[in-house]
């Protein structure tokens, strides 16, 4: 790779444009959230934050993460470790099943759990029999959450583990090891990185998922509006600064995803 | 020592089937198939009629026209992107590279927050367009600016691993031989990077296709106007309009098994390539 510094006239304006359109529609975004979430002070700033209905937006926002980033966590492995180390058929199609949901519009999403959960949906006889309501509460947000952000995980799993082989875990077992112990012991060091960065790719997008929890969570105040919903209501109600208040919370999450991020990768190439 | 009893070298096929089959089932194949379930049970003709719709029409038009026009844009800065941080070296590079990714990591709710707020006629964007004739709130130029902003990983990502592992030396020896830089590009590096750069732009159009957040807040949502094929489903569904939500979301889940089925014979055909040339 060629990485020298820019000599001619045409690479300094190549860089010059592509600086420019990155400030352009990257870096005065970013900048616009702090300002307009400060722009009536810090004190106020710290009272849209405190707002019941805020508080209560963040701490759903997180919970719904720490419920799903650790079981597409999980499931992203086992899959991994399924298609990378045994051969069968149907091996692609599996794959191909768990990358659905990044093909699917998030409304797409809300719907179809809308249609399995709800009050006419296939279960939704079962569930009223049953006494159980999934559709609009935190459940439903957790459920579809699951699904949107199911991908990621397994995406970097992937391609990493098949890259790697089974040289490792075969010594292991050669050496007397059992499953278990493989897996903890060779298998999770190897691929430790690619788990961090799906967690904290499967982070970002839950925290931020908007479209399928619109549609399953009927944005109660207070109950089941999450954090990106909760910024939509703000700003319906005209309350601009508040808005931005919450938005600059989830906006600090996205800015540490992008540093853990940058830090991995130079790791990587090390 | 292997298992005996196991047909596979490795332990955990049993186990590692049996979760992914179970999830994969639950979380994402039973509730599309409650969908499928839905739409089939609608009969042939109340589904066309609700698809054919002239709202659905304009809805179609309206989604598929600014994601279009999005794709484009992002193929320019995803190419010119890509380029500058593989190939040159200058102060900020890193934070370019890092800062790429912004879109990916920012809550959709929140870019689109941030947009209407950029283009308002107050707004930092908008105090210097608006006089100039350019309304890009509550217009289709809005939902065009949401889908590009929300789509910029896509190409950039998708062509720079494929940048960084050229062989430089190609291109070294074809300037030997008398090559002009332009035709450098246009004859070595373009093809090689043509199946990535055509990957990224449909991953860009899919995400813009099904794109909600962004776009709702700027897009004011008018009918025939600015009203793109999610917003109209939740429409439907806030009208308690089932059907016609689940035949809208149908055609909106058609178009994604598509785009899946593209990237797969995108990636087999980056594969050939790379096999032929290597």
């Amino acid at each position: 790779m060629t990485d020298r510094p820019a000599r001619s006239p045409a690479e300094l304006a190549l860089i010059a444009v592509a600086v420019l359109v990155t400030v352009l529609t990257l870096v005065v975004p970013l900048a616009v959230i702090f300002a307009f979430a400060l722009r009536e002070g810090l004190g106020v700033y710290v009272a849209n934050i405190l707002q019941p209905n805020t508080l209560h937006a963040i701490w759903l926002t997180v919970v719904t993460a720490i419920v799903v980033v650790p079981v597409n966590i999980l499931v992203g492995a086992a899959l991994a470790w399924l298609v990378t180390r045994f051969r069968f058929r149907g091996r692609q199609l599996l794959v191909s099943f768990i990358e659905l949901p990044a093909s699917v519009s998030p409304i797409v999403a809300g719907v179809t759990y809308l249609f399995l959960y709800g009050g006419q949906g296939l279960l939704g006889p079962t569930l009223q029999g049953a006494g159980l309501q999934i559709m609009f509460t935190p459940l439903a947000i957790v459920l579809v959450s699951l699904f949107v952000t199911a991908p990621y995980a397994a995406r970097e799993l992937i391609p990493l583990m098949s890259q790697q082989g089974t040289e490792d875990e075969e010594a292991a077992l050669s050496l007397g090891a059992d499953g278990w112990q493989m897996f903890f012991l060779v298998t999770l060091p190897n691929i430790r990185w690619a788990l961090i960065y799906g967690a904290v790719l499967t982070n970002a997008r839950v925290m931020g998922e908007f479209g399928s929890v619109s549609v399953v969570s009927g944005a109660i105040r207070g109950q089941t509006n999450t954090l990106p919903l909760q910024i939509n209501l703000l700003f319906n109600d005209f309350n601009i600064t508040g808005a931005f208040a919450a938005a600059s919370t989830l906006t600090l999450i996205a800015v540490v995803t992008l540093v853990i991020k940058s830090i991995l990768e130079s790791r990587q190439h090390a | 020592m292997a298992n005996h009893r196991s047909k596979h070298l490795l332990p955990g096929f049993g186990l590692t089937m049996g979760v992914s089959l179970f999830y994969i089932t639950l979380v994402i194949l039973l509730p599309i198939a409650a969908m499928l379930l839905k739409v089939a049970g609608m009969g042939w003709p109340e589904f066309w009629r609700i698809v054919s719709s002239n709202r659905a029409l304009a809805a179609y038009r309206i989604t598929f026209g600014s994601a279009f026009i999005a794709t484009v844009l992002n193929g320019v800065i995803g190419l010119l992107l890509a380029w500058v941080i593989t190939r040159y070296r200058f102060p900020g590079r890193r934070v370019l590279d890092a800062l790429v990714d912004l879109p990916f990591a920012l809550p959709t709710a929140v870019a689109g927050l941030v947009l209407v707020t950029l283009f308002a006629s107050g707004g930092w964007y908008g105090q210097f367009l608006e006089p100039a004739g350019i309304k890009v709130n509550y217009t289709q130029l809005g939902i065009v600016a949401a889908m590009t902003f929300t789509s910029i990983p896509f190409v950039v990502r998708a062509v720079q691993p494929v940048l960084e592992d050229l062989d430089e030396g190609l291109e070294s020896a074809a300037r030997t031989l008398g090559a002009s830089r332009w035709q450098v590009f246009t004859r070595i590096v373009w093809p090689t990077i043509l199946p990535a750069f055509i990957g990224g732009c449909v991953l860009s159009f899919a995400r813009s296709l099904g794109e909600f957040g962004a776009v709702v807040f700027i897009a004011g949502n008018l009918p025939g106007v600015t009203e793109i094929v999610s917003l109209l489903i939740y429409i439907r569904l806030d009208e308690y309009n089932y059907e016609a939500a689940a035949a809208l979301a149908f055609v909106l889940l058609l178009v994604a098994f598509l785009t899946l089925v593209a990237t797969n014979a995108l990636a087999a055909w980056q594969t050939r390539y790379v096999e032929r040339s290597a």
